[in-house]
C-alpha cells in the first residue's frame, strides 16, 4: 500500500514525555509545586539576593506539605517515594533562586534524612516532626576551615564528661547556619580510632557556646545564608548523640549520597530553565537582520546544551530508580553529581555567551544562574572527589 | 632592574621534599620524581625579555609593576566594593607618564611606541580589579587613539593633551542597546544644524561612561543604511548627556554605563576624521583594542596562576599540600602551558602589528584564543581553591567574573570567528 499523508510518521518534539519513574501523581505534584514557586516565591527572588530568603518560606512550604514529601506519615510527612523528593528539587527551580533551593535542600535532603534514619523516637519527634512542618530549621555541619574534602580530617572534638559531652571546634560554609534551630554536627569522639572515631550530634543552635561568627560573602547563592560557626565548650546531653557513637563517619557518608543525587537533580533543572530562557532570548534578539537563534552556530549551541542536559537528566533519573529500589549506587551517584554539575555550569556559561553583552548584566539574571550553579562543582563533594570516588570504585 | 636569575636545576633529594606520604602509603605511585626542584618560589615563565620586547621594555615592566603593586593593588578590594575607582588613579598614572606611553612628547607623551604600551596593557592586570584596569585601558587604548590618529591639531590640544595628563577622561561610544555585534546597525542620529549637529540616541556598555569628560561617539550622519554614513563626533559631557551605571557580573569598579543623548548640540569642529567615513575609523581602532585585551588576558592569567600555585602549595588536604596530589599538579601544568601558549600567540601578533604588517588574522586569533583561555584558567583556578574559591574573601572568584567579559566585549568570540572565517577566504 502506498504511503499516505496519514501513515507517514512525524517527529513528536513537543509531546510531553514522562520518564518511567514518574506517575501521574508525581506530575500533579510537579504542577502544584511549580505554581507555588511561580506565584509565591519567584516575585521575591531579586529582593532575596540582597536579604537572603526569609524563614516564612519554610513555614509556608511546611504548611503545604512540601517539606516532607518522601518522609514518613507518622512524623507528618506525605509518605511518598524518593521520586517525589526529586520532583521538589526540580520544580523549586521555578522560584528562580539558587540560594533558596539550596537552603531548602539542606532542610529536606541533607539534615533531615540522618535524623529520620539514625535518630531515636524522641529525636525524630523533637526535630524531624517540626522540621517537616517548617517550624524548625535544620542545618548540617561537616566542613571545617582546615578540612573540606578530607572529612576524616575534621577536628571538632566532643569529649565525654559524665552524662554530657563538651564540644569544641569550628565549622564553615554552613548553609542555613545563621537561621537554623539545630545543627547535625560531625565531631571526633576518639582521635585514636581512625574512621571509627566520629560521632554525630544534634546540637541546638541556641546552646551556650554556639557562636555564629560570620556571614560568608560568596560568588553566588546570595539568597542563602552561609555561616562560619564556632563551638566553645558547648555542652550537650548524651541523648544528643545521633546514631551510634563512633559511627558518625559512616552515617555522614550515607547522608552525602542522597545529598549528591538531589543536588544533581537541581543542577539538571537549573540548566533546563536557563536553556529555556535563553531560547526565548534567541528568538527575540535580532542582529544582522535576523533572530540570533537562526545563525547556525547558535542553533548548534542549543543542540549541544540540550544533549548535555538530557544526558545528565537520564543519569539522575536512572540512578534515582536504583536508589529508590534500595540499592546503594555510590559510583553512579558520584557520576550523576559530577556530570550534572559540570553540565549546569557549561550550559549557564553558554547561555551567558548567547546573550552577548546582556549576559554580563545583572538585570538579565543569566549571570546569576552561572554564579549559583558554580557552587555545585565544589559543594557536597568537589568534582575531584567525585573523580576519586568513581576511580577508586574500580579498585584503583 | 633585572629580576634575579632562575635557579639552576638540582638533583632530587626526596627526603628534603616535604611530602608526608605515611598516611597514604598506597598512593606512593602518584609521586613522580622530577629533575628540577624549585626551592624559592613559583616561577611561571622565564622573566627575561622575549621578542618583541627588549631589555628596555623589561625595565619598564618592572617599574610599572612596582608602581601598580604599591599604589593601586592595595585598594583593589575597596574599589570593587565601592563599585568605583577614583579619578585620582588617572592623575597618579599620568604622573608616572603611563597615560601617554605611545604618544609623542609634543602632546606630553613619553614618545614611545605600541610596544611600551603593550607592557602596560599586560601589567595592568596586576591591579587585581578588572574594572579598574578596564577603565584605564579604555582611556588609553580606545578613547584617545582615534584622536591621535584622526584628530586635527586642535583636537589633540583640546583632548589628547589633557587626557595624557589625566585631567580629562575619555570613553568610546559605539555599542547601542539595539546594535552590538552589528555595528553597522547603530542608530544614534546626528542631524545637521547651524554650526554643528544635534545628537539623539543611546549608547550602552560604555566603559568610563559615568566619569568621562568626553565621549568619542559613533553616529549616523546620513539616512543611508549600513556602513556608509557613520561618523565620529567628540561629545563633551554636558547638557543632554546623561549616564546611568550598569550592574554587572564583574568589572565592578568600572562605571560601565548606558549613555543617553537628548538633543545634544555638538559643534562642527568636533567632527573626528572625515564625514561619513567613521566605519573605517571604528575598524582601525578595533585592532589595537583586541591586542590590548589579549595582552591583558595574558597578564591576568599569569597572575592568577602564580597565586593559585602558591595556594596549592600551602593548602593541605589528606595530609599533604594540594600540589602534592597528582591531578592538581597536572592541572596546574596544563594551565601553565595555556598561559605560555597565549603569551606566544599574543606576542607574535603584537610583533607583526608593530612591524606594520596589519595582521588582521593574527590579532583576531589572539583575541579569540586568549579571552576564553583566560576565563577557563580562572575557572580552573577557582576550582583548585575549593570552597575558598567560592568566597569573595579570596581574589579568584572576582578574577573569574572579570575574565568572563573577555569572550563577549571588544568583539565577541562569534564575531572573531566570522572575521577569521572571511579572512581565511571561507
Amino acid at each position: 500500500m502506498a504511503a499516505t499523508a496519514e501513515s507517514v510518521v512525524k517527529p513528536d518534539f513537543t509531546t510531553q514525555r514522562k520518564h518511567f519513574i514518574f506517575t501521574d501523581e508525581h506530575e500533579a505534584l510537579r504542577e502544584s509545586i511549580r505554581n507555588f514557586a511561580v506565584k509565591e516565591l519567584a516575585p521575591h527572588a531579586e529582593e532575596w539576593e540582597e536579604t537572603t530568603f526569609p524563614d516564612w518560606v519554610f513555614a509556608r512550604m511546611g504548611e503545604l506539605g512540601f517539606l516532607g514529601l518522601d518522609k514518613p506519615e507518622e512524623y507528618g510527612g506525605q509518605g511518598g517515594d524518593y521520586y517525589s523528593a526529586l520532583v521538589l528539587a526540580e520544580e523549586i527551580g521555578n522560584a528562580n533562586s539558587g540560594g533558596l533551593a539550596m537552603g531548602l535542600a539542606v532542610q529536606t535532603d541533607m539534615a533531615m534524612p540522618p535524623i529520620l534514619k539514625f535518630g531515636t523516637e524522641e529525636q525524630k519527634r523533637q526535630w524531624a516532626e517540626p522540621a517537616i512542618k517548617g517550624q524548625k530549621i535544620l542545618c548540617l555541619g561537616i566542613t571545617e576551615p582546615d578540612a573540606g574534602s578530607d572529612v576524616s580530617g575534621i577536628k571538632t572534638r566532643a569529649v565525654g564528661d559524665g552524662e554530657e559531652y563538651v564540644i569544641n571546634g569550628s565549622k564553615t560554609y554552613i548553609t542555613n547556619g545563621h537561621r537554623a534551630d539545630v545543627i547535625v554536627l560531625v565531631t571526633k569522639t576518639d582521635p585514636d580510632a581512625g574512621y571509627d572515631g566520629f560521632t554525630l550530634f544534634l546540637v541546638p543552635m541556641d546552646a551556650p557556646g554556639v557562636i555564629r561568627e560570620k556571614k560568608l560573602q560568596k560568588l553566588g547563592m546570595h539568597a542563602s545564608d552561609t555561616a562560619l560557626l564556632a563551638f566553645q565548650d558547648v555542652r550537650v546531653p548524651a541523648s544528643a548523640v545521633l546514631g551510634q557513637v563512633g559511627k558518625g563517619f559512616y552515617h555522614i557518608m550515607w547522608e552525602l549520597q542522597g545529598e549528591r543525587l538531589i543536588g544533581a537533580a537541581g543542577c539538571v533543572a537549573g540548566a533546563q530553565k536557563c536553556f529555556e530562557r535563553t531560547l526565548q532570548y534567541a528568538h527575540e534578539r535580532k542582529a544582522f537582520g535576523r533572530e540570533i537563534g537562526r545563525f547556525q552556530v547558535i542553533r548548534h549551541k542549543f543542540a549541544e546544551m540540550a544533549t548535555k542536559i538530557e544526558s545528565a537528566r537520564q543519569m539522575v533519573y536512572v540512578t534515582a530508580w536504583r536508589f529508590n529500589n534500595g540499592e546503594y549506587p555510590v559510583r553512579e551517584i558520584s557520576m550523576a553529581k559530577l556530570h550534572a554539575a559540570r553540565v549546569a555550569c557549561e550550559v549557564a556559561d553558554e547561555c551567558i555567551q548567547i546573550h552577548g553583552g546582556a549576559g554580563y548584566m545583572r538585570e538579565y539574571g543569566i549571570e546569576r544562574v552561572w554564579r549559583d550553579m558554580r557552587l555545585n562543582r565544589i559543594g557536597a563533594g568537589t568534582d575531584e572527589i567525585m573523580l576519586d570516588v568513581i576511580g577508586r570504585s574500580y579498585g584503583l | 632592574m633585572r629580576r634575579p636569575e632562575l635557579h639552576p636545576p638540582c638533583s632530587v633529594d626526596r627526603a628534603a621534599r616535604h611530602d608526608p606520604l605515611d598516611r597514604l602509603a598506597g598512593d606512593g605511585g602518584d609521586h613522580v620524581e622530577a629533575g628540577i626542584v624549585v626551592e624559592h618560589g613559583i616561577d611561571l615563565l622565564e622573566m627575561t625579555a622575549s621578542p618583541p620586547f627588549s631589555d628596555e621594555h623589561e625595565q619598564l615592566r618592572q617599574s610599572i609593576r612596582g608602581f601598580i603593586e604599591r599604589e593601586l593593588a592595595p585598594h583593589a578590594q575597596q574599589w570593587e566594593e565601592d563599585q568605583w575607582f577614583p579619578d585620582e588613579v588617572f592623575a597618579k598614572m599620568a604622573a608616572q607618564g603611563l597615560l601617554g606611553l605611545k604618544y609623542p612628547e609634543e602632546y606630553g607623551g613619553q614618545g614611545g611606541d605600541y610596544l611600551h604600551e603593550a607592557v602596560l596593557c599586560e601589567e595592568l592586570a596586576r591591579v587585581g580589579s578588572g574594572g579598574t584596569s578596564a577603565g584605564i585601558g579604555a582611556h588609553v587604548n580606545i578613547a584617545t587613539p582615534p584622536i591621535w590618529k584622526f584628530g586635527s591639531q586642535e583636537h589633540k590640544q583640546r583632548y589628547l593633551v589633557p587626557a595624557i595628563r589625566g585631567e580629562r577622561i575619555g570613553a568610546l561610544g559605539i555599542t547601542e542597546p539595539g546594535a552590538g555585534s552589528d555595528v553597522a546597525a547603530i542608530a544614534t542620529r546626528a542631524e545637521r544644524v547651524d554650526g554643528g549637529w544635534v545628537l539623539n540616541g543611546e549608547k550602552t556598555y560604555i566603559t568610563n561612561g559615568v566619569r568621562a569628560h568626553f565621549i568619542v561617539t559613533a553616529v549616523k550622519t546620513t539616512r543611508d543604511g549600513g556602513h556608509h554614513g557613520i561618523s565620529f563626533l567628540i561629545v563633551d559631557r554636558g547638557e543632554g548627556v546623561s549616564a546611568s551605571k550598569l550592574q554587572k557580573l564583574g568589572w565592578h569598579a568600572s562605571d560601565t554605563a548606558t549613555i543617553s543623548f537628548q538633543d545634544v548640540f555638538v559643534p562642527e569642529e568636533n567632527l573626528l576624521g572625515e564625514l561619513n567615513e567613521g566605519f573605517k575609523l571604528i575598524m582601525a581602532n578595533f585592532q589595537w583594542e583586541r591586542l590590548a585585551m589579549a595582552l591583558g588576558a595574558v597578564g591576568a592569567m599569569a597572575l592568577a596562576w602564580e597565586r593559585t600555585a602558591q595556594f596549592a602549595r600551602e593548602r593541605q588536604a589528606f595530609g599533604r599540600p594540594l600540589s602534592g596530589h597528582q591531578a592538581i599538579r597536572h592541572k596546574l601544568a596544563d594551565l601553565a602551558t595555556s598561559v605560555y601558549t597565549c603569551r606566544c600567540v599574543t606576542y607574535d601578533a603584537l610583533r607583526r602589528f608593530v612591524a606594520g604588517e596589519e595582521p588582521l588574522k593574527e590579532v583576531t586569533m589572539a583575541k579569540l584564543l586568549t579571552q576564553r583561555a583566560c576565563f577557563e584558567l580562572m575557572d580552573a583556578c577557582l576550582q583548585i581553591h575549593g570552597g575558598a574559591g567560592y568566597m569573595r574573601e579570596y581574589f579568584i572568584e572576582r578574577a573569574a567574573r572579570d575574565a568572563r567579559l573577555g569572550p563577549i566585549g571588544g568583539g565577541s568570540d562569534e564575531i572573531m570567528r566570522e572575521i577569521l572565517g572571511r579572512a581565511l577566504g571561507l
